[in-house]
Parts: structure tokens; sequence; C-alpha cells
């Protein structure tokens, strides 16, 4: 009986199957569809755009992309870190300092360690926002301050230099010139970390936590210990954001860049809910690509370079405003 | 023995913490003169008229943008766009003032404000657009055309007009500061508009139970909507004063104020989630956070330093309400 439906409903059900993943994901294929129409306009608007303006593309969007993971990460877990660009200046002076005038071998010691130090960085906000109770808006907000002002006490001005390894890590591209090195740098870190650990039990208990705490803490989640570790991530990624920026421009600089706002506006685009439970860091990528296609294809079209900060902020609000009124939609009906 | 010394030990604790829940302003007032003392120990003699001064200069236009943060935040929500809003404002007087002249600068300088904060309002109080994200957004936005008006009017820039100069950092008998002029009655209105006016108990209405401000027929967005083009006005007079006061127009001229005028309210016993707190405590903490900053630079400690500490201040002075309203 059983059999006989399974064989009839192989078909059908593989086409329900594959209609109601495409529905579970079609924010991501729209920005997907979004995506490939911006590069064909691209394409149209600037025909010389090729290998170098990809590898361009891919350099500027290794830090940021790491960036909206982290933030990603902990905005899933319910959380919110404003001091993602703080960690990022941080570990990169830090990266960068150690390493000046040091062997290529005592390199990956350092990078071992600022990673160890991303590490350290997320679990103090983290334990800060699940001891003291205190919102993580705030406490972030403030943690914000305190690694800007580490990163301006390990150096005054931007310097330091990178190992010439980790330079060539991202800089170039791998087998097919078409494909930028730092583009697979980045493939390669999010499937290390990311993958994996959505598959575990702590990545479900960061699911958990973000959509409704008590109903995780009822059904045995650590739900403070969660929170820390989603802080942790989000330290450990800053931290690889941050020695990605010491690779990619060969300094280390103390003042932190626009890479928080960016990265909650690449996890907002990238489909990851504010309120928590929702998404993944896969949208928030394509967020950041898209994002930053954006703005190669307005210096083309030869806008005021001000107009696409403009245009930057009118795109995050709306694509917040739409995912809003989507919502306000669906609870009326 | 004990047993008796035990509870009264612990209605003492009670009491401590009963007003410190319900009258926050009292500990903030202790600890500002605490800080007092404290500077003139480390640096005696620095205490003077000349220094009250200073410090009333530096934490008048901070404790305005700290007005901003207070109101939204007592609706759940927080403006950080008044850093743009106000560098746009005091830049575009700069650059008006030369040909249409000072009040037709401030007039539109005050429009451009307005037209800010309703485009914020409503996309809070309509789209319900986050407010974070909302502010955030429009700070990029005004920030960016800001940007484009400045390579307009590049040729006409007159600079800062020298009635801002006066106000923003001029001193009456070399010891009250003129912004005073400004500052009492902005923050007359603001003490008065949220505990004399129906408007002002809706802000806590709505912050408080936005269900139950809902049920009693608030209307939430209308009151959002003006929240913010209030918000949005408030910083643009602070930035009229930020530029009187360091006698710069630039578009980034109040970045650096948005963060410690967040601080300034959590400090002044404003709760971000919503419906507790009030302008009082603001203004004593934007006075908090002007001492701990002079007394800083005066003991020589670098910039980083004191962002380090003005972040640690912070978290422990979020952490203790936490404490005090969420336990006792």
């Amino acid at each position: 009986m059983t059999a006989a439906t399974g064989a009839l409903g192989e078909r059908g059900s593989a086409m329900e199957f594959a209609a109601a993943w495409a529905r579970r994901n079609a924010w991501i294929l729209s920005l997907l569809g979004l995506l490939v129409l911006l590069l064909a306009f691209t394409r149209i608007i600037q025909p010389n755009y090729g290998i170098a303006g990809v590898q361009g593309l891919a350099i500027s969007v290794l830090p940021l992309a790491l960036a909206a993971v982290a933030q990603a990460i902990v905005v899933i877990a319910g959380g919110i870190d404003l001091s993602v660009g703080s960690m990022m200046a941080l570990t990169s002076v830090v990266s960068a300092s150690l390493m000046e005038g040091q062997s290529e071998e005592f390199a990956v010691v350092v990078v071992i360690g600022v990673l160890l130090l991303g590490l350290v960085l997320g679990a103090i906000n983290g334990t800060l926002v699940v001891v003291t109770r205190v919102p993580d808006i705030v406490v972030t907000l403030a943690m914000l301050f305190v690694w800007a002002g580490a990163a301006l006490l390990v150096l005054r001005t931007p310097g330091g230099e990178s190992a010439s390894w980790l330079r060539g890590l991202v800089l170039g591209s791998l087998g097919n010139e078409w494909i930028p090195k730092s583009a697979v740098v980045l493939v390669v870190i999010v499937a290390a970390i990311w993958l994996p650990l959505r598959r575990s039990r702590l990545g479900l208990s960061l699911y958990a936590i973000g959509s409704n705490p008590l109903a995780a803490f009822r059904s045995g989640v650590p739900v403070g210990r969660t929170k820390i570790a989603a802080y942790m991530l989000t330290g450990l990624f800053s931290a690889l954001a941050g020695i990605s920026l010491t690779a990619s421009t060969g300094i280390g600089t103390p003042v932190p860049g626009p890479y928080t706002l960016q990265s909650v506006a690449a996890v907002v685009l990238g489909g990851v809910s504010l309120a928590g439970g929702r998404g993944g860091v896969f949208g928030a990528i394509v967020a950041v690509v898209i994002l930053q296609l954006i703005r190669t294809d307005m210096t083309f079209l030869k806008f005021n370079t001000n107009l696409a900060t403009v245009a930057q902020g009118i795109i995050l609000i709306g694509v917040v405003m739409i995912g809003s009124l989507v919502q306000i939609r669906r609870s009326r009906s | 023995m004990t047993a008796v010394a035990r509870p009264r030990a612990g209605t003492l604790v009670r009491d401590v913490r009963n007003a410190f829940r319900d009258r926050p302003i009292i500990p903030l007032v202790v600890l500002l003169g605490v800080l007092v003392v404290f500077s003139e120990l480390a640096r005696p003699g620095i205490v003077s008229p000349d220094w009250a001064g200073v410090i009333l200069r530096a934490a008048i236009p901070l404790a305005i943008l700290a007005g901003c943060q207070t109101l939204t935040m007592l609706t759940g929500g927080i403006d950080l766009s008044v850093g743009a809003v106000a560098s746009m404002s005091g830049f575009v007087v700069a650059t008006l003032v030369g040909g249409p002249g000072l009040a037709a600068g401030i007039i539109v300088a005050l429009i451009a404000a307005a037209l800010a904060g309703l485009v914020t309002g409503v996309g809070v109080g309509v789209f319900r657009v986050h407010p974070l994200i909302m502010t955030l957004g429009m700070s990029l936005v005004v920030l960016g055309l800001a940007n484009v008006w400045q390579l307009e009017m590049v040729q006409t820039a007159a600079g800062v007009p020298a009635i801002f100069r006066t106000v923003g950092s001029g001193l009456f008998l070399d010891i009250v500061p003129y912004s005073l002029l400004v500052f009492v009655p902005v923050a007359a209105l603001i003490l008065l508009g949220l505990r004399r006016t129906g408007y002002g108990r809706l802000l806590y209405a709505i912050g408080d139970n936005p269900i139950a401000a809902r049920l009693s027929g608030a209307k939430a967005w209308q009151v959002l909507v003006v929240l913010y083009v209030v918000s949005a006005v408030l910083a643009a007079i602070a930035g009229f004063l930020y530029s009187g006061l360091t006698n710069v127009a630039s578009v980034t001229l109040a970045d650096t104020a948005v963060l410690p005028s967040v601080a300034a309210a959590v400090v002044g016993g404003t709760s971000i989630m919503g419906g507790r707190g009030g302008f009082g405590g603001t203004i004593v903490g934007a006075l908090i956070l002007t001492v701990v900053s002079s007394l800083l630079s005066s003991l020589g400690y670098p910039e980083a330093v004191r962002q380090i500490l003005f972040g640690a201040i912070i978290v422990a002075v979020a952490a203790a309400y936490t404490r005090v309203t969420g336990e006792a």
C-alpha cells in the first residue's frame, strides 16, 4: 500500500518538493535573478567589463561578505552586533602590526592568533549581553567604542604590513582567470565553517533561540550559552574579515570603515529577518555582491558618487519596507 | 542579632533600589558631583567658572541630540540619523548665509531637516520599518544629498555665520554660555511636553505597551510621524550650535556625536526598550559624559582611552539599570 502510493506519488512529490523548495527560497532565487540582471546590465553599459572587473569586484566583496556573514549569524540568533566594523579594525591592525618585518612562517601563527582573538572579542560581547541582560543593541554599541579605541591604541595611523603569502591568497586568480582567488577563499571559508555548523546541534540551537527563546529554553536549549556561541562566531568571522582587509590592502587601518552599516544592510537585503530565527548566510553574501555591483554601475554611468550613497540608503530602506509590507499583509490575511 | 539586622539591611537596599528606579536623577547628580570632585583632585585648580562654561558649551548640543534619542527611545525606537541631519543643517546655513541670508538659510535647513524626519516617520510609523534601519538608511540619504549640495555650492560657501559663533561658543560676562538661550527653551519644551501633555504620555504609552496603546485609541503612526519630525528639527538646532561651537561647517561635523548622544540617553536612565526615562536624566547624562571626556583629555589620555571608557560606562550603567528595574 505505502510502496504503491510512494511509487505513484514519486513524480508528483518531486515536483512538489521542487516547488516547495522554490517557495521556501523565493527570496534568494529572486536575489540571484536580480544579480544576473545586474551583471547583464553592467555588461551592456560597459562592454569592457570583464576579467579585471570581476577580479576587482571579488576583492572588494571579500571583507564585506565576511562581515555580512558575521552579522547574519548573530541576527539569526536573535541579536545584532554593531561592533562588527570595530572588531574588523582591531583584528586588522593587530595582524598588520604583528606581521610587520616578520617571517612568512610567523605570519601563520599571527593569523591563528588573530582568529582566536576574534573568538575572544565575540565571547566578551556575548557574555556581556547574556550576563547584564542589557539589550544587544546597547551592549554592542558600547563595545563599538571599546574595540575602536583598542584599535587606535594598537596603531595610531594606518601601517604595518601583510605577509606575502596572505596577499597572494586573495589577489589574483586560481586556474581559470575568471575565478578570482578571493571568491574561492570566501566559498572555502563559508563551506568549512558555516555548512557543518548549520547541520549541527549548535546550528539548530542558533535558529531556535532566534525564533523563540522561551520555547528553545523549554525544549532544553541552553539559551545563554548558545547566544555567547553566536557572538563568538560573529567575532570569528569579523576577525576573518579584518585579516582579509589587511591581506587585500597590505596594511592595517585603525579607523573602522562603514562595514557595520553595510553588513546590516546586506543581512536585511539577504532575507535574514531582524527579528531572528530566519534566513541564512548565503542570501547575505549575494546581497553584498548586489550592493557592490550597484555601486560599480553607478560609477560606470558617471553618476555623482555621492548619489551612490543616497541610492544605498534608499535601497536599504526600500528593501526593509517591502519586507515589512509583505509581513503586514500576511498577518492580516 | 544578625537575624534582626539582615532584614534591615534588606530594606535599606530595597529603599536605595526604589529610589534609583523611581528617581534615577538623584544618583546621577551624585555621580556627576563625584566626577567633578575627582576632576578637582586629579588636576587641582581645574574646576572654575571658566571650566564650567567650557563643559556647558560642549554639553548643550550633545544634550539636545540626546533629547532626540530620549524621545525616540521612549517609543522603543532610536534615531541614528541625528548626526547626518545636524551636520547637514549647519552646513546648509553656512552655504546660504552669504547669498540669500541667515533667515533664509535657517528656514531652508529646518525645512530640509523636517522633510528628512517626515520620511523617517512615515517609514517607521506607516511602513513599520525598524527605526534602527530606517534612521541608518536616512543618514546615508541625507549625507549623500548634503555632499551633492556641497559640490553645487562650493563657490558660494561663506562659512559659519557670526551669530552662530556667538551663540554656540560665546560667553555672557565670560561665564554664562549664550547657548543656554537656545537650550533652556528647548529643554523646557521637551520636559513639559513629556510630563504635561497628552502627546508626551502617548510616547510613553506606545513604548510601554503598543497593543494597549492601540486598544485605548492611540494612533501610533501619527504619533511616530510627528515624533521623528520633532527629532529631526531638534537635531537641526543642535547642528546650528555645533557649527557655532567649532566654527566648522562640514557635512560630517556631528557624526561623532551620534553614539555619545545614545550614551547620554542610556546613562540618563532612558530604556532603549521604551516606556521608561525622561529628559531630566538625559541632561545629567550629557553633563557626565562631557565631564568624563574633559577629565580624560586634561589628564593627557589619548582619544582611544576615552572611547574605551565611554563604552565601559554605557555597559556598566545600562547593566545597573537593568538590574534595578528588572529584578526589584
